[in-house]
């Protein structure tokens, strides 16, 4: 599995906000934003509601019944010609591909673009047996070279600029020196169609996968994901496991949602169905079909009422453009695959809280993901419940926190009457004064120095309101 | 018609720090014919420990505020963030003890953020107030406000119907400020830098007023503000709007 690094959080959160090419890119997320809004427009507001609605149905009923429909989809999988394997976790899934790999002596293997494959880190697990694995998706493709992690889930090379591609290329390709964004993907281009022509294996994600047919189907914008689907002799495709839908016409309610939500398009430019291998009379496609369909935790999620909905997500990253936070510290921040406020609740149900402590806390909880998420999914109050989890759960979820704590049974003491809770006032205000000038506090002691670092933190009132409301309505009365 | 009457529940944020406010809206609502009272055994909503992920404790302070307000006929918070709290949150708070569940929903239908109880229950567009000179505000939309309560159209008309005040619309005014409770001191920086764009918005409008409909909101914006030394006031809704009445403070 892909190395999780959320626990360092704030260090590469600060690294982030000092880079000004990474905050640069992270100002180019308002075009997502925008195409999103007028996307959404032109399809009609209440027809995107409806749309909305009949997709968390969908979803509702699929994880309801998510054996039934997992078990027809390997059926139908199976009855196309194709193998299915049902993975528990990534190494379990990594091994199967290995295993695929090693049976067909593949050298170079083709990768469109899937975050499922990047959860399990299987590129490094085929290099590792001296297999040549390519990602194809130009943005995919920038990252892998860079040894770098996707930054965003539809736009993985979105913090880098087209200069720093440009000395990726030269460095790396030995190709010379580029600034025009076009010839850079034709570079790459030239690189690419090389490898699809002689690649053994072609491995793809899958945006959804029909139970009813056993089909999966593909979005994409570049063609890589048919090139990696219909050029080598096998393909393997990895899922999640909440990524069956029941039946084909389900496409059409969760295609235009996924594309306006993601790009603002009404369509992507390519979306591939793929049903099993090669059949007799076709020219087209791999001899050999395999679909991997991963858990890597999702169970728990699924078992979680609090955390279920989290698998409704169809990974089209508008909270990630909405997000405040992730405007500012970017994907690798938060340190795993998965980033944005999705990856502040899919990283720590997966990876369990404690290695992904700061996740559910660093957030404003503005609720602006919720807003734009295309299945309304409550990321907030997820973030809330794996809050409480790292608080106050059972001891596999739990972090340490012993001051914090501590200042929470104080508090807890102090509101639960009005004669402490107006006597800690005077005690704060009291003790304030030799901080605070005209009015206000312009240092505060840790832990609440962060404050006082660039904004001011106003001075208690000498009267608190209940005072001059016993004081004024002592006298008045009403 | 008989004579309405609300329970303020002022918040702990705005008893402790910002009295005005407290102040300001209580002579708000008894200008258009309210009565108000104030039950002294409040505290506080519980949202500090709810976000902090303290859910026991935001529990029990949430059967402590049904206790408190069971006998209220209305209650007005000068507070968006506080009164979502209510409204999204302690059907999920007191789900253990469903013997509460018909209080607790009664309680929700019953509390509103002020500009919500001014415009929606009262139906005022104009609270009479005129503003001794011109002023330019600008009104930020606090998230909790904003996407829990629906809180958009109310302030902005209330807003616009005072005499002497020039609404500038920011843009991104629904943009967060970066607040977000602890999450100001335990990610200052991310905190920070979200704040600056808020703020280069604000600015943008040339504004001499930053308003809002919560205390919090403007603690955060206007502690920056001061920082800098800022010509930008920051004022919460109530007293802006209570800025333009004409009776002198009793």
């Amino acid at each position: 599995m892909t190395e999780v690094l959320s626990a360092r959080f704030k260090s590469q959160a600060a690294e982030a906000l000092g880079n000004v090419t990474i905050q640069e890119s992270l100002d180019r997320l308002v075009n997502f934003r925008q195409g999103r809004v007028d996307a959404i427009a032109e399809y009609g507001q209440d027809r995107w509601d409806a749309l909305s609605d009949r997709a968390r149905e969908i979803k509702r009923d699929t994880l309801e019944h998510l054996d039934e429909y997992l078990d027809q989809l390997s059926r139908q999988v199976e009855r196309a010609g194709g193998h299915i394997f049902f993975a528990t976790d990534a190494q379990e899934a990594n091994d199967y591909v290995a295993k695929v790999a090693a049976a067909h002596d593949v050298k170079t293997v083709i990768k469109s673009k899937s975050m499922v494959s990047e959860e399990m880190g299987v590129a490094a697990v085929l290099e590792s047996m001296g297999i040549e694995a390519v990602e194809t998706d130009l943005g995919e493709y920038i990252i892998q070279l860079a040894r770098e992690a996707p930054y965003h889930i539809i736009a993985p090379a979105l913090h880098k600029s087209k200069e720093e591609v440009s000395e990726l290329f030269q460095r790396i390709l030995g190709t010379p020196a580029e600034s025009d964004i076009t010839a850079l993907a034709g570079i790459a281009r030239q690189v690419l169609r090389e490898k699809f022509l002689q690649a053994d294996m072609g491995m793809t994600g899958a945006n959804f996968g029909v139970a009813e047919t056993g089909t999966i189907v593909m979005v994409t914008n570049e063609g890589n994901g048919r090139m990696c689907s219909s050029l080598p002799r096998v393909q393997v495709a990895t899922m999640g496991m909440e990524r069956v839908i029941p039946r084909l016409r389900d496409v059409a309610t969760y295609l235009p949602l996924l594309t306006r939500s993601a790009t603002g398009q009404r369509i992507s430019s390519y979306v591939s169905f793929v049903t099993g291998p090669r059949r007799r009379d076709e020219e087209d496609g791999p001899q050999e079909f395999h679909l991997v369909i991963l858990d890597n935790g999702r169970s728990r999620m699924l078992a979680d009422p609090e955390l279920r909905e989290a698998l409704y997500c169809i990974r089209c990253g508008a909270c990630l453009n909405a997000c405040p936070v992730y405007g500012k510290v970017g994907g690798h921040a938060y340190g795993w695959v998965y980033p944005g406020p999705i990856g502040a609740v899919v990283t720590p149900s997966l990876v369990g809280v404690p290695r992904a402590k700061d996740l559910p806390f660093a957030s404003t909880l503005c609720g602006a993901c919720r807003d734009v998420c295309p299945l309304k999914i409550d990321i907030p109050r997820m973030l809330l419940k794996l809050r409480s989890d790292a608080v106050e759960g059972p001891a596999e979820t739990r972090v340490p926190r012993r001051v914090e704590s501590l200042m929470m049974r104080v508090w807890r003491r102090t509101v639960a009457g009005p004669r402490l809770f107006s006597l800690a006032g005077k005690a704060a205000s009291a003790a304030q004064w030799p901080l605070s000038r005209r009015g206000a506090l312009r240092w505060l002691p840790p832990p609440l120095s962060g404050w006082t670092r660039s904004r001011d933190f106003p001075r208690a009132a000498m009267r608190p309101f209940r005072a001059r409301w016993r004081n004024h309505e002592g006298r008045h009365g009403r | 018609m008989a004579r309405k009457r609300v329970s303020l529940f002022v918040t702990c944020l705005v008893d402790q720090f910002y009295p005005e406010v407290g102040e300001a809206t209580v002579r708000l609502l008894r200008h258009l014919g309210v009565d108000v009272d104030f039950p002294e055994a409040q505290t506080c909503c519980g949202q500090v420990a709810l976000n902090g992920g303290y859910r026991s404790l935001a529990a029990s302070v949430a059967r402590r505020f049904v206790e408190v307000f069971r006998d209220s006929e209305a209650i007005v918070a000068p507070s968006g963030s506080c009164v979502a709290t209510i409204h999204a949150h302690y059907a999920d708070l007191l789900r253990d003890e469903p013997e509460l569940a018909g209080e607790v929903a009664s309680l929700q239908a019953r509390t509103y953020e002020l500009s919500q109880y001014l415009a929606d229950v009262l139906g005022v567009d104009d609270v009479g107030a005129r503003l001794p000179s011109p002023v330019r505000a600008t009104y930020h939309d606090c998230c909790h406000a904003l996407r829990d309560l629906g809180v958009q159209s109310q302030p902005r008309k209330l807003l616009s119907s005072v005499d002497g005040l020039e609404l500038a619309e920011m843009k991104d005014s629904a943009a967060c400020c970066g607040f977000g409770g602890t999450f100001a001191v335990k990610f200052a920086d991310i905190s920070t830098a979200i704040l600056n764009e808020k703020l280069r918005n604000v600015d943008a409008t040339g504004a001499d007023v930053l308003t809002a409909v919560d205390a919090s909101c403007l603690m955060h914006m206007g502690g920056a503000l001061r920082r800098r030394g800022a010509r930008t006031r920051p004022l919460h809704l109530a007293e802006l709007l209570c800025e333009g009445l004409e009776e002198p403070r009793s």
